[in-house]
């Protein structure tokens, strides 16, 4: 079928596994074991094929297994829309992470235009509640995955802000240095909000259109202030803004400050009032509809890592879940600590246990 | 090692060199003391002279071995047109290709506030004070893709402005650093196809 998804993966020395190895026929996969079996680490090395640090935002040497510490390499054979190709991603000990596609060393960056992974993680149980930055994060993940030059717009207005950013701090007042590195954020900045307003009305309108068991939000992008969005006005707005910059030593206008909202449609309630349940089942069905959305687009629904999703789930939502993922045709890990939490999967899905013994991770296809 | 350490040492600082590692490194030492008078003694003469006499030109940042390199003194590149780059290894580059007949300005580096690069860092006063002094009339500029070579550009634009008129290499073509890369008909087409800025 032509599909997303990685039809093989082999890690060595990476986190708690020292030789791993996966065969996958793009179903679903059911990953459970012990606490500290090593269930999120195999989820972690998927996320790494996608650009940037991974669903633990961890540093590349944070990953290299420990007492060792030699480096780590994932390999991983990605099924894209009926291509086969053969992504390694290595780390030598004390190096930066490299990444051969094919054979061929590669920039980062052009991992989005060949895999497309999403992932919910415990840890973003608390986005609602939480500060800005989660929320943000948690957006261009979704307009990376609609728009693989997201990234390459992100970086950029990144590295022109920290430049900006030097500049206030250190009050130099070279005008013609300000207006080089703003026109570029204006650029970069106003493609930023574009994608992100994209990608929204794409997961809003898969939400309308879809049946499903989870609840739709509205969704927006707030500012604590009011940010110009076109490429002309954003640069004008910056260059009126240095004086005020200045004096606060950064940056406060762009889309850096932008906030994802979110509202349960159904009860007209702010995600960050809703109960713990609820603000789970809000972030499960904008994964599910960024999934729809995509498949929708390019053919394919994305790679999806959900840690430990079954486990926050009744019954009967968890089988809801399990539908609609297989009606996606979405290769989604999945991780729980016990088998029986997968059992509404029958043979829909593939199986791995994984157990831990002497400081060591190792999986058990069944 | 079983080598004298004298013999290691020069292994050691040839394997330092961009291309070599201490495999190859070895292997042209090897190479070089078994051809003693034929070529190792030539080639630690020829050393010795460039280390005596290398410098930057002082006038467009080339290197060369006196102050002016040899196109800042021949009056034929003197043709009103300045092609602005990040390295050297640009220039050579472009040189290589023998496309363009104007003179060059090699900043060094590209703009940098987190680096602690300037416009003085760079040679950018300089480039100002070449406009009247040399009577130019187009100012091109070949410098990177990435956001610190853009800011670059955009600079000098900003500082030339309604003095010159300013030119980038063709768009989509990557460029400064990657130019050394480039064969020499993708860098005559990326200068025959410039866009005004
Ligand atoms: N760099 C490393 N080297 C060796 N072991 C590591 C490294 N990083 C993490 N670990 C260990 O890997 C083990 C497994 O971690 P992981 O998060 O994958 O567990 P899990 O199976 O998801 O457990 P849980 O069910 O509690 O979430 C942990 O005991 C952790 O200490
Ligand atoms: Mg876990
Ligand atoms: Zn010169």
């Amino acid at each position: 079928m032509p599909g997303l998804y990685l039809s093989h993966l082999a890690l060595s020395h990476f986190r708690s596994h020292r030789r791993a190895e996966v065969a996958a026929d793009g179903r679903p996969i059911a990953i459970f074991g012990p606490n500290g079996a090593g269930k999120t680490n195999l989820l972690e090395a998927v996320s790494l094929f996608s650009p940037g640090r991974g669903m633990r935002r961890a540093a590349v040497q944070e990953m290299s297994r420990k007492p060792e510490a030699l480096g780590w390499k994932v390999v991983g054979v990605l099924q894209s829309l009926g291509h086969a190709h053969e992504i390694e991603m290595r780390c030598e000990a004390g190096g930066a992470r490299e990444l051969r596609v094919d054979g061929k060393s590669a920039p980062q960056l052009a991992l989005g235009r060949l895999a497309r992974v999403i992932w919910l993680t415990p840890a973003m149980d608390r986005l609602w509640t939480e500060g800005a930055d989660g929320r943000r994060r948690f957006l261009d993940r979704i307009a990376l995955s609609f728009f693989p030059e997201h990234g390459e717009a992100a970086l950029a207005y990144e590295k022109a802000m920290r430049e900006r950013n030097r500049l206030l701090k250190e009050d130099l007042r070279d005008p013609a240095w300000y207006a080089a590195l703003e026109s570029q954020m204006a650029r970069a900045g106003a493609a930023i909000a574009a994608g992100r307003r994209a990608a929204l009305d794409r997961v809003e309108a898969a939400q309308a259109a879809a049946e499903t068991a989870f609840p739709a939000a509205e969704l927006g992008v707030r500012y604590p202030e009011e940010m110009p969005e076109v490429e002309e006005a954003l640069a004008t707005g910056l260059a009126e803004g240095r004086r005020r910059d200045l004096a606060a030593g950064r940056t406060l206008i762009g889309p850096h400050r932008a906030d994802l909202a979110a509202t349960y449609a159904e009860k007209g309630m702010p995600a960050a009032e809703c109960s713990t349940g609820e603000q789970k089942a809000l972030l499960i069905s904008l994964v599910l509809a960024n999934a729809r959305a995509l498949a929708g687009e390019i053919g394919a629904a994305p790679i999806l890592l959900l840690d430990e999703v079954a486990a926050h789930l009744d019954a009967g939502r968890r089988a809801a879940l399990y539908d609609e993922v297989c009606a996606l045709g979405a290769q989604a890990w999945m991780t729980g600590t016990g088998p029986d939490l997968f059992e509404a999967l029958g043979d829909r899905a593939q199986r791995i246990e994984v157990t831990e013994a002497g400081g060591e991770s190792h999986l058990r296809p069944l | 090692m079983t080598q004298p350490s004298e013999i290691e040492r020069l292994i050691e600082m040839m394997a330092k060199l961009p291309g070599l590692g201490p495999r190859s490194a070895r292997r042209a030492v090897l190479h070089l003391v078994a051809r003693r008078d034929a070529q190792l003694a030539p080639l630690a003469r020829q050393m010795q002279l460039v280390a005596d006499t290398a410098r930057e030109c002082t006038n467009c940042g080339n290197i060369g071995t006196a102050d002016l390199c040899p196109i800042c003194t021949d009056p034929r590149r003197a043709n009103g047109q300045i092609c602005v780059v990040e390295t050297v290894a640009d220039l050579w580059a472009m040189e290589r290709a023998s496309v363009f007949s104007g003179r060059y300005h090699v900043l060094g580096g590209t703009l940098s506030a987190l680096d602690a690069i300037g416009p003085e860092e760079l040679r950018i006063p300089q480039l100002v004070a070449r406009i009247d002094e040399e009577a130019v009339r187009e100012v091109i500029l070949a410098l990177p893709a990435t956001v610190d070579g853009q800011t670059t550009a955009h600079y000098i634009a900003d500082r030339l402005e309604e003095r010159v008129a300013l030119t980038s290499l063709a768009q989509g073509v990557p460029i400064g650093g990657e130019l050394d890369f480039l064969d020499d008909g993708t860098i005559t087409a990326a200068l025959n196809a410039r866009k005004p800025l």
